[in-house]
């Protein structure tokens, strides 16, 4: 290795993307607007749940029970005084979630203390918002029971305290993953771009007849794009905090610190990519699949690790946003250090060089 | 390790799966000596002279390039030549200055070097309005010259030439032919491919390739004698067509 060389190939790099001021920008806008998208798209909050009642009792007690419901963001309240033969067809057309049908005697039945029940329909077609809506209605219940009868035998109940996202806001959740994801995805690309385009103007040949090793290479072509994926990750981070709000609960510099290693490992997978790929598109696609795919699916991004089919979790053990969503959420979300994450840390680091190895065997001096 | 022979070959062979790019070919290029490879487009060329600059591995044979392996000792090769592919291989959105500098740079030039070099290459292409300009602004001649004053910025002491004149007008050939009969005459050798039959005539010796095979090497004037024809390209017809 000869420091000489590499200089020169990080000179030259730094020229190209600074003097390609267009593709500089999207380099640049591309995270924004990722964030903007994906960050209002992927939410998992309830939001505007619509329900229609049949009130039969018509009574002070029935309009509580409803606006148990009512009183909150969650529902909305979008059909009364309907046939019952009507609720079938609004299901149908999906104009609501729920519906709930509360007896004639339904005040007669309380007030004698007797067990009194109240009819609820619920659109479970989506299971995630049939469980919510399911879990909610019984919580209102409880709380109307609570109310109605005070003197009401003490039975258990639970106290519960959430911690880290006590707002259960899901854009907490997913705004730290989107950085893993984008930061992933655009320095991938970069780099494996960077050399298949210099296999397709036919420099690369020009610098392999010289004596420049593949890992002052792989070094040189490295070095200024971290610097480029490291700005994009502070862009990212920005805007999770001004669009999303999401929390930073845990030390700034330990999430730069961790990130370079995330970087500098989807740098060393384009650089792996585009020494194998023959063209520009070829390496993007590649790209593509290989980052986008399994980070949606398999790191834990949406879906939780541990509920799925063992084989599937073997595989996210390889796959770099496993790790590096367990350091960022925890980071940003619980405010945890070094002492919890550095296996994590380690595990990151290990993949990247690894990586960097099958870069630099198979970027082949030759060129057959 | 000093011999007289700057390129030596005996018997180097390459095949890409069942197509024999080239079969077994044996020469000798002399130090300081104008060494063309003439042959049809597919002829073998390329493959040839990519081996012998250590890009490519050889399928069988050996060849020494400077006195040293182009099996075993490629890194050793590559800081005694220079290379120009046919494919023009400068950097478009580089200026002409920062291509000079980048390809110093990777041939480990000192910085003092390189700007010293820089300058020369500037002032002897006649390229100073230029050198601030991008390269792809260049007309093709001015490129191709570039392109072969940087590939000897190191100073090897053998340069390849691919095609070094594909696509240029007849008068930037003649003046690229100047710079490599200066070049020579420094007492570097040139080993260049062509399919330009008057450019076949500049050459000290010439060696014809056909289908991987060397089918024909001599001097000009001696294979004009042979064949009893007054141009290269009677003879080239004449050859090639027996063949």
């Amino acid at each position: 290795m000869k420091l000489r060389r590499i200089i020169s190939i990080i000179i030259k790099e730094y020229t190209h993307i600074f003097r390609d001021w267009r593709s500089l920008l999207i380099i640049i806008l591309m995270p924004v607007l990722m964030i903007i998208l994906y960050g209002y798209a992927i939410t998992l909050d309830m939001k505007n749940l619509t329900f229609a009642v049949i009130d039969d009792a018509k009574t002070p007690e029935s309009r509580e029970l409803i606006r148990g419901f009512t009183e909150n963001r969650f529902f909305v309240l979008k059909y009364t005084d309907i046939k019952r033969n009507e609720i079938e067809s609004l299901f149908k057309k999906r104009a609501v979630q729920m519906a709930l049908v509360i007896p004639e005697d339904f005040s007669e039945s309380l007030i004698s203390n007797r067990i009194t029940k109240v009819q609820l329909i619920v659109d479970a077609a989506d299971s995630n918002i049939g469980t919510f809506i399911n879990n909610y209605s019984n919580r209102v219940a409880q709380l109307f029971n609570e109310k109605l009868n005070r003197r009401s035998p003490g039975i258990l109940g639970l106290e519960p305290r959430i911690l880290y996202n006590p707002d259960m806001k899901s854009a907490n959740f997913f705004v730290p993953g989107l950085v893993a994801l984008i930061l992933l995805l655009i320095c991938s690309l970069l780099t494996s771009i960077t050399i298949t385009r210099e296999k397709e103007t036919g420099t690369l040949e020009q610098i392999l007849v010289s004596p420049v090793h593949p890992i002052e290479i792989v070094v040189g072509k490295v070095v200024p794009y971290i610097t480029l994926g490291f700005f994009n990750g502070i862009i990212i981070i920005v805007f999770a905090r001004l669009l999303f709000k999401v929390p930073i609960n845990g030390s700034l510099s330990l999430i730069a610190i961790l990130s370079l290693i995330y970087i500098f490992v989807a740098l060393s997978f384009g650089l792996m990519i585009s020494a194998v790929a023959k063209t520009q598109q070829i390496a993007m696609l590649a790209t593509l699949m290989a980052t986008v795919l399994p980070t949606i699916m398999l790191s834990g991004f949406i879906f939780p690790i541990a509920s799925m089919p063992l084989p599937l979790q073997y595989i996210s053990k390889v796959v770099p946003a496993t790790y590096f969503l367990i350091i960022i959420r925890g980071i940003m979300l619980k405010g945890i250090g070094l002492a919890e994450l550095w296996q994590h840390a380690a595990a990151l680091s290990g993949i990247g060089l690894f990586m960097l190895s099958i870069a630099t065997i198979r970027f082949k001096t030759t060129l057959e | 390790m000093e011999t007289d022979k700057a390129v030596s070959v005996s018997k180097l062979s390459r095949h890409f799966g069942k197509f024999i790019a080239v079969d077994e070919i044996s020469f000798e290029v002399n130090r300081g000596e104008i060494f063309g490879f003439l042959g049809a487009n597919g002829a073998g060329k390329t493959t040839a002279i990519k081996m012998l600059c250590g890009l490519l591995k050889p399928t069988s044979g050996e060849a020494t390039v400077a006195g040293f392996s182009i099996n075993s000792e490629t890194a050793k090769i590559k800081k005694n030549i220079g290379y120009m592919s046919q494919k023009f291989s400068l950097y478009d959105d580089l200026t002409v200055k920062e291509n000079i500098e980048f390809y110093g740079g990777i041939y480990g030039l000192s910085r003092e070097k390189i700007s010293g070099k820089t300058d020369q290459l500037i002032s002897e292409l006649n390229l100073d309005k230029m050198k601030n300009s991008l390269t792809k602004s260049l007309p093709l001649g001015w490129k191709q010259r570039l392109a072969l004053s940087t590939s000897l910025l190191h100073d090897p002491s053998i340069i390849f030439l691919d095609e070094p004149t594909g696509g240029v007008d007849p008068i930037s050939r003649r003046n690229f032919w100047r710079i490599i009969y200066e070049i020579a005459g420094s007492g570097k050798t040139v080993f260049v491919t062509t399919h330009y039959m008057d450019e076949a005539e500049y050459c000290n010796r010439i060696s014809i390739m056909h289908k991987g095979k060397i089918i024909e090497l001599g001097t000009p004037t001696g294979l004009k004698q042979k064949y009893n024809k007054t141009t290269m390209q009677d003879i080239f017809i004449h050859i090639v067509g027996r063949n």
